[in-house]
């Protein structure tokens, strides 16, 4: 059995949260992401969960982490100045391995900047934000029912990988509506507790995919969880250089290690491309019209639509770039993800940016002129 | 009585995890009267010890989590309030128990204690406010005495402090007291009261640190510390009727507030019991 709705992009994400098994939002108000937060303190008490609105987006996260720890699926939303304030405790998040899924509905930046317009600005934000090695997730939606489906994919990856998870949308995506279809039966992947008991519980000791099972608060494991770099059991082990080393490598690893398994890429007509655009996101669409205008005038066009920008889907990137002539970045920012596919694709391509900025999407006619320039 | 006195070891190392033992904390800090407090306090409220969680941010006093055999949370400078808001409303059957400082609390979480103490969701919190940032070498710190002295204070702070108690009890919590480490009994009192409270509770705890603050402001040694306070506390009843001018200088012992407001995650819960007829799901992420 399946139910079509015309819905919100926001609307949908609140609703693949609920499907997903999220029972905890701690939110703060800001455009454009905010229905999601509204949606979900209607929905929340509707389903047994808890929804709270906090002073700052500072402490929404820190909520959800809390909560992440209680046995709660948890999420928090927000935008680019709101993701900022989130930076600190989303690296806590990463070195506490606390499985949560953070919205950034992106606008216009930097600073206040353009609060009802789109944009792709954060995407190295997303990478490099909060201080030290670590190895992000991030989903990006190019349609409402993928906000949908993206959300739940979220909630399963951090539960998977014991990471926190970003949703990297946009405006266009959050404020869009479209058909969407929800399914009732959505694949889950529900947390695992140790099956061992007590205090000798290491739980920080990796297993399988360098993740190890996690506990909830109160089930007797007198947990020991610090932000300090910490040992297997979790106490503090902030002054030999190899404890360090060891803990960091395993947080990065268990991403790298899952790269093929974790990163999505939608690969169209680029077996014959002499040009591949590539992007993510809402600037997909535009991507998508100009392949097909291409196609029309017999020009040799093909696309990557990336749904995972991190981890990078770097063997598919490489592979493309052995194919085409020229790689089109598509994008809407001054240049983000053109520096990781130039690193990737080296010389094998010559690598181009359409980089458009102010809020509106690509115009498929000037991705098709930059085309047309270069074949 | 006598076979505890003569026992080899301390009543609350059965609290504490022992091979995270030697602490480090200072000589003559207060924290350990503090913690010994709240084990007399924890048992005369006859709570179940299991059923603990500490949460704590950043600073000497966010370190005693670590070191009490309970599941902690060592959370980031400040923000050990919206942590454990997550924490409690997740899973309210627990205690969960704040330990922060003047620093932690007063400065970069100010805000989160203002709105917990507003929410009145039910913590205890136990704030050692020691007037200086210890871990970082003796700055001074919102709570700081005008006119006191710390190393990035070397004409004296110019600024004036923070009166926490009254802070919290003007934003509505259920239980607000203040003691200092010269009134261990009057503590573990008020730490029974807090932990009984069905609310928000700061007890907050004037407390030495003869390391940064004594030795900045002609406090060298601990006992010199513990005089100070002797010599200037006043009990609330007596404040009351006294001017601000001879108030100046005096710390304020007693109790704030004790009243009986709506808690906090008892309204989530009823929320989710009226819309869908069950209270809020917990432990739910090993279920859906």
């Amino acid at each position: 059995m399946s139910e079509e709705f015309f819905i919100q992009g926001n609307e949908a994400c609140a609703r693949g949260a609920i499907k997903a098994g999220c029972r905890f939002f701690a939110g703060y108000p800001i455009t454009p992401s905010t229905e999601i937060a509204e949606d979900l303190s209607r929905l929340l008490p509707k389903n047994g969960g808890s929804f709270i609105q906090m002073e700052d987006e500072i402490s929404a996260i820190g909520a959800i982490i809390g909560a992440s720890w209680s046995g709660l699926k948890a999420m928090t939303s927000t935008s680019g100045p709101g993701f900022s304030l989130m930076q600190e405790n989303l690296g806590y998040a990463q070195i506490t391995e606390t499985p949560l899924v953070i919205v950034n509905v992106q606008r216009g930046g930097p600073s206040t900047g353009q609060p009802t317009m789109a944009a792709q600005g954060d995407l190295m934000q997303v990478r490099w934000g909060s201080h030290g090695d670590y190895e992000p997730i991030a989903l990006s939606p190019s349609s409402v029912q993928e906000f949908f489906d993206f959300t739940i994919e979220a909630f399963n990856l951090s539960e998977k990988y014991r990471v926190p998870v970003v949703l990297l949308a946009d405006e266009v995506i959050g404020h869009m509506r479209e058909k969407i279809v929800i399914d009732d039966n959505i694949e889950t992947i529900k947390r695992t507790a140790p099956t061992e008991k007590g205090e000798d519980f290491l739980p920080y000791k990796a297993l399988e995919n360098g993740v190890s099972k996690m506990p909830a608060f109160g089930d007797g494991y007198k947990l020991s969880i610090t932000g300090l770099t910490h040992d297997e059991r979790g106490y503090p082990a902030t002054s030999n250089p190899q404890d360090h080393q060891k803990l960091v490598k395993r947080l990065c690893n268990k991403i790298l290690e899952n790269r093929d398994e974790i990163a999505r890429v939608k690969l169209e007509q680029w077996e014959d491309a002499d040009v591949i655009l590539i992007s993510y996101g809402s600037s997909v669409r535009s991507v998508i019209e100009a392949t097909f205008k291409a196609r029309e005038e017999g020009i040799k066009v093909g696309y990557m639509k990336i749904d995972t920008p991190w981890p990078m889907p770097e063997k598919e990137v490489l592979e493309v770039s052995k194919i085409a002539n020229d790689l089109i970045v598509v994008e809407m920012n001054l240049g983000q993800m053109v520096h990781e596919v130039e690193r990737i694709a080296k010389n094998n391509a010559n690598t181009h940016l359409i980089g458009k900025i102010g809020g509106e999407l690509p115009n498929p006619d000037e991705i098709l002129s930059k085309i047309k320039e270069l074949v | 009585m006598d076979s505890e006195i003569n026992s080899k070891e301390n009543p609350s190392l059965k609290y504490l995890r022992k091979d995270r033992l030697p602490h480090i904390f200072c000589g003559g800090c207060g924290n350990g009267i503090i913690l010994n407090s709240f084990f007399k306090g924890m048992e005369s409220a006859e709570m179940d010890f299991d059923n603990i969680a500490m949460v704590s941010g950043i600073g000497c006093s966010s370190r005693i989590p670590g070191y009490v055999k309970c599941d902690s949370l060592h959370t980031t400078h400040g923000r050990s309030l919206a942590f454990a808001t997550g924490l409690k409303t997740g899973n309210p059957d627990l205690d969960v128990v704040v330990f922060t400082g003047d620093g932690d609390a007063a400065a970069i979480g100010g805000n989160h204690l203002i709105h917990a103490a507003r929410r009145n969701i039910n913590l205890t919190v136990i704030c050692i406010n020691n007037n200086i940032y210890g871990m970082t070498g003796g700055q001074i710190s919102p709570t700081s005495p005008k006119g006191s002295f710390g190393s990035t204070a070397p004409y004296g702070a110019q600024d004036a402090p923070f009166k926490l108690a009254e802070l919290v009890t003007a934003a509505g919590a259920s239980y607000v007291a203040r003691w200092t480490t010269v009134n261990p009994v009057q503590l573990s009192n008020a730490i029974k009261k807090g932990l009984k409270t069905d609310g928000f509770s700061f007890i907050e705890v004037i407390s030495q640190c003869p390391t940064y603050f004594g030795r900045k402001n002609k406090l060298r040694t601990p006992v010199d510390m513990i005089r100070y306070f002797k010599d200037s506390t006043v009990v609330k009843r007596k404040a009351d009727k006294m001017t601000d001018e001879e108030l100046l200088g005096k710390i304020i012992i007693g109790e704030f507030a004790n009243n009986n407001r709506g808690e906090f995650t008892k309204g989530i819960c009823n929320l989710s019991i009226e819309e869908c007829g069950k209270p809020t799901y917990k432990k739910s992420a090993y279920k859906l």
